[in-house]
């Protein structure tokens, strides 16, 4: 045996991220997360309502600033977030291979396209607002202009089989915009998204700007559809019945929904759907007025 | 009335009756045919200004829905399988005949709807035939829509709108759906009916192919039912938050796909340098345009303090001059409240200003002996916590606050569960873009209101619903 096999390894405690910060539950609660074989990787903390709400407080704090930043500038955070990801690539294809039981190459073809991710949104921050908006030629004297705008909070129930693609494949898409994210991490394999948070924390993302919670899915998604200051929720992680019963308590102040449409195949062409799903689209007027010295200024 | 009114009466000019002939009695509309409700339960349009009883229409019930599905879903096939330039030359040929007949369809609109001759002629009617046309045009171009090379329509689409704007709403619903290759069942409001039956006469006339348009007046039993049909693919709807939540609740958990536009409670906000008088027309037509009862309407005017005075006396001076009366006579400003029901809720949500302590002010007009009128009226000392403040009214009603600074302005703007409209007046041109940013509405109006086109996409942020009608955005919801 060699010394190095002799040394035991300091395990990480895995928090949640709130705000910025790593908190453990309010409640105190932890729940085992296991290997595809079963076997014991860590104990996640188990998010109650609270920390729930806690985490819609910490999003709409951040919404203010992260929408009124630069395209520019969210695009570099974006492209920050594939650096660093990238720099931590072997422990990410570690955990991923762990979570989902996966070869390590198949583990770090998951863990490269889901840098690559990054980088496709962090090219997408300064050009939706082109594709998604533009002038309109209305039949009378008047400037008119359609442009998107991130509809606030948005609450995310990320995929239970794709632990880390899944989710970055349904995060960037939300934050790309000038969302805020409350992001419900995959149940039973939460270990990559609460490491994806260490990333986050230290890609110049605004706290708050992320937040993710692990725990029981059914207990914690929802206090996020019911919440009256969420303004939408991706069910992309929710089985039917879940997803029926979220959409029911969503529209009681009509938040956006993006519906679950299973299968993913979180390799192909993402497009814009996601980008857009997240997005309002804002119209405005103003009179062209006329250059001439008698009649109105208008 | 006084010597001053009389010298400035002017003599009734009212647009001739004899432009539309309504029959006694209307059928629903369904695959190509008028046809009695399964029942056989008819209900009464009513002429909100007079009383008169206009007609007598089919109600809808359950088994018609089922039946105009079914035929819209027959009629889908081959619809969507038209190539797209021929169901745009459909379209073009349903908007020449609207402005054909736009005189007859502004009448019928006015009488049935309450709202005055002048609106449905110079706004409904020319904004039904452009919508049309518009969209005629994006039939055979749909792959340039930013959608994909090669969007697909959804299939059937259930339709529900509103009494405020009937045919307009229709040709907000109905274009674009049949631009993108859906067939529809359209139910109008019950107290508007008239004139989309008139519409699937024009159907008829353009020569349609039968089940593509299927018209169904009728209640919300009808529209509840219609939405919850389980072979609609796609729900549009325009009306009431609340319902529009239940719609939601009731779509939850399909494949089906939901836009609604729904109420609001604008901010009109008008700064220390705007041009009085002109802000003072805008403030008019935001919240008196077709009496109030306009989803978008400019209910709450908020105006910086410094000016509020002036403001408010130039206001007061101009609602005076306001023609309340006779919908049909063409010098009419303000027509009838559409029905005793709406009449009713405007009334009390009025008393409830009152008795929250804000200040009445009612335009000095008298109000015909019958059908119903509310005559146009402000609140000022109001507060952010007041139901009048707070809540639609979907009347001539406006709801004066004021502010200090520009953030005080978008806090008390935003401070609304709605987000559909908001309006700002300004000659700082720095000063419109960075309410316009702030401000969270679909629509921003700087330095004008209540303008509509059809390449201007309009819809709702947070509870004033989702989706957009119009332009480009509009195809989205009729597209997968």
């Amino acid at each position: 045996m060699t010394q190095a096999d002799a040394r035991l390894s300091v395990l990480k405690t895995y928090k949640l991220y709130v705000g910025g910060k790593f908190p453990r539950s309010e409640s105190g609660r932890v729940y085992e997360v296991t290997d595809a074989k079963g076997r014991w990787l860590a104990n996640a903390p188990r998010a109650s309502r609270k920390d729930a709400r806690d985490a819609v407080v910490a999003a709409r704090k951040a919404v203010a600033g992260w929408s009124g930043a630069t395209a520019y500038n969210r695009g570099q955070v974006l492209y920050r977030v594939a650096e660093m990801l990238q720099g931590r690539r072997e422990q990410y294809v570690a955990e991923v291979a762990d979570a989902e039981g996966l070869s390590k190459a198949k583990s770090a073809a998951q863990v490269d396209a889901a840098i690559d991710r990054w980088v496709w949104y962090a090219g997408w921050t300064d050009k939706v607002a082109q594709v998604a908006g533009g002038g309109n030629p209305v039949a009378g004297p008047y400037f008119n202009i359609s442009a998107p705008e991130p509809t606030g909070v948005v609450a995310v129930v990320a995929p239970q089989e794709s632990a880390l693609l899944g989710l970055v494949s349904v995060l960037a898409p939300v934050i790309a915009t000038g969302n805020a994210a409350v992001v419900v991490a995959a149940e039973e394999r939460p270990l990559p998204a609460l490491s994806l948070a260490e990333v986050l924390a230290t890609s110049d993302v605004p706290g708050g700007v992320v937040n993710v919670l692990s725990g029981r899915t059914a207990e914690i998604a929802p206090t996020l559809a019911a919440h009256q200051d969420v303004n939408a929720i991706d069910l992309t992680g929710a089985d039917a019945e879940l997803a029926r019963e979220l959409e029911v308590a969503a529209a009681d102040n009509l938040k956006r929904v993006l519906r679950p449409r299973q299968p993913y195949d979180w390799t192909a062409d993402p497009g814009t759907g996601r980008l857009t799903a997240f997005l309002e689209t804002k119209t405005v007027w103003h009179p062209t007025g006329s250059l001439g010295v008698s009649g109105s200024a208008y | 009335m006084t010597a001053e009114h009389k010298l400035f009466a002017y003599a009734p000019a009212p647009e001739s009756r004899s432009v539309v002939d309504i029959a006694p009695s209307y059928g629903l509309f369904v695959d190509g045919e008028f046809t009695e409700a399964a029942d056989g339960k008819v209900f009464k349009s009513v002429a909100p200004a007079t009383e008169e009883v206009l007609s007598e229409v089919a109600r809808a019930g359950e088994a018609d829905v089922e039946r105009a599905v079914a035929a819209a879903r027959r009629a889908f096939t081959s619809w969507s399988a038209l190539p797209g330039a021929e169901r745009g030359k459909y379209l073009f040929r349903i908007a020449r005949i609207i402005q054909e007949r736009s005189r007859e369809l502004a009448v019928l609109e006015t009488l049935d709807n309450g709202k005055p001759i002048r609106e449905t002629r110079d706004a409904d009617l020319p904004l039904v035939a452009a919508h049309f046309f518009y969209y005629a045009g994006w039939a055979d171009k749909l792959g340039y829509a930013g959608f994909g090379p090669d969007p697909k329509p959804l299939g059937v689409a259930g339709q529900v709108i509103p009494w405020n704007f009937p045919l307009l709403m229709l040709a907000w619903k109905i274009a674009p759906a049949l631009a993108c290759g859906n067939t529809v069942v359209l139910k109008p409001a019950e107290t508007t009916p008239l004139s989309a039956l008139f519409f699937a006469d024009i159907c008829r006339q353009a020569g349609l192919p039968r089940g593509v348009v299927n018209i169904l007046p009728g209640y919300g039993d009808a529209g509840a039912a219609l939405v919850a049909h389980p072979d609609v693919d796609k729900v549009a709807f325009t009306g009431s938050t609340a319902v529009g939540k239940e719609i939601a609740r009731s779509v939850a958990g399909t494949d089906k796909r939901l836009t609604l536009e729904l109420g609001g409670k604008g901010a009109n906000i008008v700064f220390d340098d705007a041009p009085v008088d002109q802000a003072v027309e805008g403030i008019v037509g935001g919240i008196f345009f077709n009496q109030g009862q306009v989803c978008c309407a400019g209910s709450r005017l908020l105006v910086q303090e410094s000016v509020a005075d002036e403001v408010l006396d130039a206001l007061k001076r101009r609602l005076a001059t306001l023609r309340l009366g006779d919908p049909l006579d063409k010098n009419t400003d303000i027509g009838a409240i559409n029905s005793a029901e709406q009449l009713a809720r405007i009334t009390e949500l009025a008393d409830a200003g009152d008795a929250e302590g804000a200040q009445r002010w009612t335009a000095p007009c008298e109000l015909p002996d019958s059908g119903y009128w509310f005559a146009p009226t402000l609140f000022t000392g109001v507060t952010q916590a007041h139901r009048v403040a707070r809540e639609e009214i979907f009347g001539p009603v406006l709801s004066v606050l004021t502010f200090r600074t520009p953030a005080e302005a978008v806090a008390k703007a935003n401070n609304t569960p709605y987000g559909l409209s908001a309006g700002v007046w300004t000659e700082k041109g720095s000063r419109i873009l960075a309410m316009a940013d702030r401000l969270r509405a679909g629509v921003v109006w700087a330095n004008t209101f209540n303008k509509f086109d059809p390449t201007s996409p309009f819809g709702g942020y947070k509870e004033s619903g989702f989706g957009r009608e119009g332009g480009r955005h509009g195809l989205e919801a009729y597209l997968r």
